[in-house]
């Protein structure tokens, strides 16, 4: 059974463990460092990107996290996590850092504040239509041709990718943890 | 491709869901765009946007209202948290106003000075999702009924003393946890007695916790106070006069963030509770004048 963990600083981490445990992972909560080790995959969860940039750092997560991507662990960032995973980030703070894991640049609440949050259907490549629930979701405003687009969606004023997956790296700028659909993260814990 | 002919927006998944997104996370109470730029450098999840905090609506007497929609906005314009805003209990137009100015969140909130005695804000009328005190279970499904996405224990805002935090969380827990014993036939007779809608009461006593998240506010302030909320069921905190009533608001705001994420770590909670200054002075409940845990019913 793989071992996943859920960078548990800040966000809807429960969630994510209830998914991963339905998709047949073994699942341990991260706050700090060494609890890094021994992991086939990391979830990067929704919640505040500044907030959970912010609690990296305080928490000496941010460099042996960055360590553990570039060589090699299998991670996933919903909403924020996609941010944090992102190689650029428009209309953040302006000091702003994210890990550069996925190479596509992503506008924080690039679809508008909360009351333009959404909910629709989401066809991913192999597995069909599953609930999106976008939430002040990143939108990825530039992909790098290095990135395999899994799903997209038209928001009436263009397309782009919503879910994707560079080697190790995989973002998705919805949450399939908020929903009772396991399939995005039975995709990504099967890759493991 | 999916396309954005069957998106919706306004659903309570997605009204909830940003509740989830916080959950973890300091709301901090910011009366200007200096206090907002500090409270997102501290690593606040969002900032209430008001024109006084609690315990200086205490100390000026007089009718609170909404805040002014200039001040929000440079707030808006100031931070990329969410933003959110208070409006008087039942005071719909008020909210009407705030949803117009796009916050991310609006508080059905006792601090302000209630425009209804008898009704609260039909919520479910507003695709901008609300937050509501409450003191006991009944009140939170009162408000859940109402449309609320969003529970936080009421305590006694202002005061800077975390007694009623703690009574009325240790009431809404002790009172989940009665549901959960009861069987069946039981639930009719408890829905009445909490006054709360009886699908809420069955659904309570089935999932054991609220159907929204349970946030935990009034009186919060110093990093102890959120790891004692927290390990007390609270899934957040908001903390009001607590931050820029203290002696150092930058190192008071981010210990308490530190403390919400660390709340099962003593040793970390330790660590960022030393030498932090003098706390927000505090007032003892019993000499209040006025409870405001008591408006909203």
């Amino acid at each position: 059974m793989p071992k996943v963990g859920v960078l548990a600083l800040q966000g809807d981490v429960r969630e994510h463990a209830t998914m991963l445990s339905q998709a047949g992972a073994e699942v341990s909560l991260v706050k700090r460092a060494e609890q890094l080790d021994g992991l086939d995959g990391l979830i990067i969860p929704g919640g505040e990107s500044t907030t959970i940039a912010y609690l990296l750092t305080t928490s000496g997560v941010r460099e042996a996290l960055g360590k553990k991507i570039k060589d090699g662990l299998n991670v996933l960032g919903t909403c924020a996590g996609l941010i944090m995973l992102s190689s650029g980030i428009e209309d953040g703070r302006s000091d702003q850092w994210s890990y550069g894991a996925v190479d596509v640049v992503v506008k924080r609440n690039g679809y508008g504040r909360q009351i333009a949050s959404f909910e629709t259907d989401i066809e991913v490549k192999g597995i069909g239509d599953v609930p999106g629930v976008f939430i002040r979701a990143p939108r990825v405003v530039s992909i790098s041709s290095d990135v395999e687009v899994l799903a997209t969606y038209d928001h009436g004023d263009g397309v782009h990718p919503v879910l994707m997956r560079q080697g190790n790296a995989w973002g998705c700028s919805f949450h399939p943890e908020l929903t009772s659909d396991s399939r995005v993260h039975e995709l990504f814990v099967k890759s493991l | 491709m999916s396309s954005s002919n069957n998106s919706k927006v306004g659903s309570a998944l997605v009204k909830r869901g940003l509740a989830d997104m916080l959950r973890g996370g300091v709301i901090m109470d910011v009366v200007n765009p200096e206090q907002a730029k500090i409270a997102e450098d501290s690593g606040a999840v969002a900032v209430m946007a008001l024109e006084r905090v609690p315990s200086d609506i205490r100390r000026d007497g007089g009718v609170a209202r909404m805040s002014d929609p200039q001040m929000i906005q440079e707030i808006q314009a100031t931070v990329t948290i969410p933003v959110m805003a208070k409006a008087r209990i039942g005071h719909f137009a008020e909210a009407q106003i705030l949803q117009a100015l796009d916050v991310d969140y609006i508080d059905e909130s006792e601090v302000l000075t209630p425009a209804d005695e008898t009704n609260h804000i039909d919520k479910w009328d507003f695709t901008v999702p609300f937050v509501c005190g409450a003191t006991n279970l009944g009140e939170a499904l009162r408000r859940i009924g109402e449309g609320a996405c969003l529970i936080r224990s009421k305590g006694e805002a202002g005061t800077g003393n975390v007694v009623e935090a703690v009574r009325h969380l240790r009431t809404i827990n002790a009172q989940i946890r009665r549901l959960q014993t009861a069987d069946a036939s039981e639930l009719f007779s408890l829905a009445k007695d909490l006054q709360a809608p009886l699908p809420l009461v069955q659904e309570v006593a089935e999932l054991g916790k609220l159907p929204v998240p349970m946030f935990c506010a009034g009186g919060i302030s110093t990093p102890a106070d959120a790891a004692l909320v927290l390990q007390l069921g609270a899934e957040a905190v908001f903390v009001g006069s607590g931050i820029f009533k203290s002696e150092d608001p930058i190192r008071m705001a981010r210990a308490i963030v530190e403390a919400t994420t660390h709340f099962q770590d003593a040793h970390v909670v330790a660590k960022v509770s030393t030498g932090l200054g003098a706390a927000m002075r505090g007032a003892e409940t019993a000499t209040l004048e006025q409870r405001l845990a008591e408006r909203g019913w």
